[in-house]
């Protein structure tokens, strides 16, 4: 299948690098206001829960968390997917940068789930909780993945064993996503993500919730260009371009 | 001020989790910008120049 002419352009290095550079501190700034307004308003403003009372507060950050791991890896697979058929390296590279940030989140979801879960009900981790389950798959697939590369000292080797990984472990994405539906666990059901229903919960709860959604969005793609300019350096070393710009910056 | 930190009694939960998640988001900042940066000195230091190189223009944040 061939790609159209102007997605090529992504493929090329300085290009991205530079788009980057231009967009990543728009993308931050924004990232620190929306959380900063998104933290407060859930910390301070929103009710407390009928049911669960103040601890219901871990809702403005502990979904947020394990949707970022969960956009990380299927980035990581898509990028992974199109730098194996196509063999756009750049494509790779993106998967190398999503890898640790989506790690990150993914431990930081299980934390702060396993937090939330202690009060309400009444253990930290359950063994054999089907979303529990997949999410810990998923954080073994992050660092299986990081791992998998460190295993190569030729990159494009690492690259394309890598990426079969990526690619066939996308697959527990939706599993993690439909696993409250699919089986009986303790994890409650989807507040906002079921499209088919409205949303189960009081929009002054729910407009802090999204603020933080958009907020953590941001933050990762933050992440993802800072991480990517800096993969792009490491695989471009040696080239007229990269010496361009560094002698731009000497003048 | 004290009933924001008890949080009827939740608030080690709570906060902790916060406490945690924004360690996460620290950690995350600090290593992008430290690699990247890491990266652009040995950049700079790579080929002998005749003039003093400094460090590529990067944008703030």
């Amino acid at each position: 299948m061939k790609l159209p002419r102007w997605f090529h352009r992504f493929g090329s290095p300085p290009y991205v690098y530079n788009l980057s550079d231009a967009i990543a501190p728009w993308l931050g700034w924004s990232a620190l206001v929306v959380i900063a307004v998104g933290a407060y308003w859930g910390l301070f403003v929103a009710p407390p829960d009928f049911r669960q009372g103040e601890v219901y507060r871990i809702i403005y950050i502990h979904p947020q968390t394990a949707y970022v791991g969960m956009m990380a890896y299927t980035l990581m697979a898509v990028s992974a997917g199109i730098g194996f058929i196509w063999r756009i390296k750049l494509a790779h590279a993106v998967g190398v940068s999503a890898a640790p940030i989506g790690a990150s989140f993914t431990f930081c979801a299980l934390v702060t789930g396993a937090i939330w879960g202690r009060p309400t009900w009444g253990t930290y981790w359950e063994w054999g909780d089907p979303r529990l389950m997949f999410e810990l798959l998923l954080l073994f697939l992050f660092l299986g993945y990081l791992a998998l590369r460190a295993a190569f000292d030729d990159r494009d080797k690492a690259d394309r064993v890598s990426a079969v990984l990526a690619v066939v472990g996308v697959v527990n994405v939706p599993i993690i996503h439909y696993s409250v539906e699919w089986w009986n666990t303790l994890h409650q059901d989807p507040t906002v993500s079921n499209l088919s229903e409205a949303p189960s919960m009081d929009i002054s709860m729910l407009i802090p919730f999204l603020i933080m959604v958009l907020g953590f969005t941001l933050l990762f793609y933050w992440l993802l260009l800072r991480r990517l300019q800096a993969e792009i350096i490491e695989r471009e070393r040696g080239t007229r371009w990269l010496r361009d710009l560094a002698n731009e910056g000497a003048g | 001020m004290s009933e924001i930190w008890v949080m009827d009694g939740n608030g080690p939960y709570v906060w902790v989790a916060y406490g945690i998640t924004l360690a996460v988001l620290i950690w995350n900042a600090w290593s992008a910008r430290a690699r990247l940066r890491r990266n652009l000195r040995n950049l700079v230091r790579e080929p002998a120049r005749e003039e003093p190189a400094r460090q590529p223009k990067v944008s703030q944040l």
